[in-house]
């Protein structure tokens, strides 16, 4: 028989001061743990929306990132006409060389300096990449010294906005253009012409070089060539595997943010322990009546863990929405593959936010245990006479 | 009997509830004491006095540019530079890419690196051994023991900036309590790969004493403004907080994370005050018929909240602490980590941060036990 749920939160309703106080308590820490949640959560889909399964992207063997990588014209056109590789309508291959590298500047607000990818595009590189949309302005023409900054890009860093300019390479490069592309890595680049930056920078060579497959049974078969190919000595790899392997980059927000949430979560325990200890010593003869009146032990024991959980789950929910207002908070983190900066948004998924009211249970579960447990020991006459 | 005797019989009357709020309070403490000591080591500590001494060049570009290699004479003109070695990122991988075979391998010139680096601990036969040795590799201390290298030790780079293979040989293992990683002589590189001949990655150098750092770092700035790659400039510690600050809005986070934390140790002390006080209300009524004032009972019970607190941020900053030297002694810790130590001064900060959360929560509990009507409390049932 069990003793029914309302008298929990009656009770809970009743020392509504200590309620509250433990709850928010728990919800600091919840608080913690789903902005934690919510970062990876924003970081990891930004790197799901990046990359076309069409796609396949070489680069130097050895390497497993654009910036250090190099390609000669030499092999490009050594690629270019490989089987498998999609043409245009003028009967171009889709093929396209990317010249990437690092630039240092400034973020808004003041808060420093950071790296961003600038990537220069050769002719095809639009066309290889069709999710990629103007916002605002055109996209830069080739020896006006023009470029597009990606929507995240722009709202990270100074000068970004259409007619700023921005100082890299040789001279000035101004913004004429912003464009987004599904929330993808890409929105924290800034795309310039390619030649013109290979000038600038003085790199003739290619970075990276990027084919279209016709289907993605004749992209695995180019991996495969491109792969075996022992005289071209290049690494090829199907460019949503290249942006999967880069939600690594994650890694350290989850573990200092893991350690920090787990020793709160430790903290929040003891002192949800302690209210319902206090709940316990309260109602020491109601707890006597109850089993007086033919409640078993388990239902006494049943009773309170819900109570605490109650109360935890009670604090999580005001964690939570204290920083709902947040979702969508834009935020940057270093690309541990591009060593540039990885613009990304705060997501509050369902499913960040049921591991939280989970992470809250756990935390009632664990507080409430032992309390409960003496609650169900108890001497029912000592109890009485109390 | 004492005022403070009779405060810590009340706090140790129910033995549980002061354990566990003391329990609750410490792990609170014990994450303000190591935040508020990497916020420390990050922006406020200038480092050791060698490191403060030490500049770094590097093209203005970004770290993934180079500067050509003649630089390093044109900095060295600079009066007041006393010592420069380039120092090559190799980022080679050592059996596997796995992160925990990842150390840092940098390309130096082999007599200079011990110069810029006065403070590196080595004995002078393994450092001869290590500049006569073309294919030398020196780690220090805490390196070796990871991987548990012995002097002679064979070790494998396999290049992935540069296209070559580093087949080395372990001549020197040295201490250092800012520096971790591999060096071995760029010269190797320079042989194997024509374009490391005439590029370095960056250089490092010291400088006479802290006066000239401003002028030098002014000097070499314009020396390089009108050339084809502009130089930055900065010390070895701004430089290493760059890396810092591109894992995002730090400082913002452990701010945020500080006052959650001070937030939630408010609540779990004035929930236990309350408690304590609720049960004692009768108590309190018949302190008040013998006589004693309401400023004496406030002051029993800020008091006892002020005990508890204190007990919890003594028992969280020492365990901090403990983590602390934990971690800067791990061999698995990053380069900027190994100066993280809880000093006296964060130790008293994180006592006096306790002593005030519990006298502010135990404010309003206490002042209200104080003013409580005696005949109401009398017939109180609790």
């Amino acid at each position: 028989m069990a003793i029914p749920i309302s008298y929990n939160l009656r009770n809970l309703r009743l020392r509504w001061g200590a309620t509250l106080m433990t709850a928010l308590g728990v919800a600091l820490t919840v608080a913690v743990a789903s902005f934690i949640l919510a970062l990876l959560s924003g970081l990891h889909r930004a790197f799901q929306a990046s990359g076309n399964p069409l796609n396949v992207l070489v680069m130097r063997k050895g390497l497993s990132d654009e910036v250090s990588s190099s390609i000669s014209r030499g092999k490009f056109g050594a690629i270019k006409f490989l089987p498998g590789i999609a043409v245009n309508a003028q009967g171009q291959p889709l093929a396209s060389g990317s010249l990437v590298v690092v630039v240092s500047l400034r973020r808004r607000g003041g808060d420093g300096r950071a790296n961003v990818t600038l990537r220069g595009l050769g002719l095809q590189g639009l066309a290889l990449r069709p999710g990629a949309r103007l916002v605002a302005g055109h996209w830069p023409q080739a020896g006006r010294r023009q470029i597009a900054v990606g929507v995240a890009a722009a709202r990270q860093f100074q000068k970004t906005q259409l007619g700023g300019q921005l100082h890299f390479g040789k001279g000035d490069w101004r913004v004429v253009g912003e464009f987004q592309d599904h929330g993808s890595a890409f929105e924290s680049e800034i795309w310039a012409p390619r030649d013109e930056m290979a000038a600038d920078f003085g790199r003739p060579d290619f970075s990276s070089v990027l084919l279209r497959a016709v289907s993605p049974a004749a992209a695995s078969a180019l991996v495969r060539d491109i792969e075996s190919d022992r005289r071209l000595k290049l690494h090829a790899l199907t460019e949503t595997a290249y942006y999967a392997q880069q939600t690594s980059s994650g890694a350290p927000i989850a573990f200092i943010g893991g350690v920090i949430a787990f020793i709160m979560a430790i903290g929040a325990c003891f002192a949800a322990m302690n209210t319902m200890y206090a709940a316990v010593a309260y109602r020491a003869r109601e707890i006597a009546t109850l089993r007086i009146l033919g409640f078993p032990r388990p239902s006494i024991l049943l009773s309170f863990v819900l109570e605490s959980v109650v109360l935890t789950l009670f604090g999580g929910v005001l964690g939570i929405a204290a920083l709902l207002p947040w979702n969508g908070l834009t935020t940057g983190t270093l690309n541990s593959t591009t060593f540039s900066e990885m613009v990304f948004q705060l997501r509050f998924t369902p499913h960040v936010l049921a591991d939280a009211l989970i992470f809250a249970l756990v935390l009632g579960l664990i507080g409430g245990l032992a309390p409960a447990w003496h609650a169900s020991r108890e001497n029912i006459l000592t109890a009485l006479r109390g | 009997m004492t005022f403070s005797r009779f405060v810590l019989k009340n706090a140790t009357r129910n033995r549980r509830r002061t354990l566990l709020t003391v329990l609750s309070v410490g792990f609170s403490l014990l994450l303000l004491t190591v935040l508020m000591s990497v916020w420390r080591s990050f922006y406020m500590d200038a480092g050791p006095p060698a490191s403060a001494l030490r500049l770094v060049a590097r093209n203005r570009i970004s770290l993934t540019f180079t500067l050509p290699a003649y630089d390093r004479q044109k900095i060295a003109a600079v009066p007041g530079v006393r010592a420069i070695t380039p120092m090559n990122w190799f980022g080679g991988v050592y059996i596997n890419n796995q992160p925990k075979n990842f150390f840092a391998q940098f390309g130096v010139d082999p007599r200079a690196v011990f110069h810029v680096y006065p403070d590196w601990q080595i004995a002078s036969a393994q450092k001869q051994a290590f500049i006569h040795d073309r294919q030398g590799a020196a780690v220090n201390r805490k390196t070796a023991k990871k991987y548990g290298w012995k002097l002679g030790q064979r070790i494998v780079l396999r290049g992935t900036i540069y296209p070559v293979n580093l087949h080395l040989k372990l001549d020197a293992i040295f201490h250092s309590t800012g520096f971790s990683g591999l060096i071995y002589h760029q010269k190797y590189v320079a042989d194997a790969v024509a374009w490391a001949r005439d590029n370095d990655g960056a250089f490092y150098f010291r400088v006479a004493s802290a006066s000239d750092v401003p002028r030098v770092e002014r000097v070499i700035g314009a020396m390089f403004h009108n050339s084809s790659h502009q130089v930055k400039v900065e010390s070895e510690k701004a430089f290493q907080l760059s890396f810092v600050s591109m894992l995002g809005n730090v400082k913002a986070f452990i701010l945020s994370i500080c006052s959650a934390v001070v937030f939630a140790i408010l609540l779990v002390t004035a929930n236990t005050m309350a408690m304590s006080i609720r049960e004692r209300i009768r108590e309190i009524a018949v302190l008040k018929t013998l006589g004693f004032e309401q400023g004496t009972i406030l002051r029993l019970f800020v008091g006892e909240a002020v005990a508890v607190a204190l007990a919890g941020g003594i028992l969280g900053s020492l365990l901090g602490a403990g983590l602390l030297y934990g971690i800067a002694h791990s061999p698995n810790t990053p380069m900027m980590g190994g100066s993280l130590a809880a000093t006296p001064g964060t130790l008293v900060t994180a006592w006096a941060a306790a002593a005030l959360i519990g006298l502010a929560s135990g404010f309003l509990p206490a002042w209200r036990a104080a003013r409580l009507n005696i005949l109401q409390a009398l017939r109180h049932v609790g």
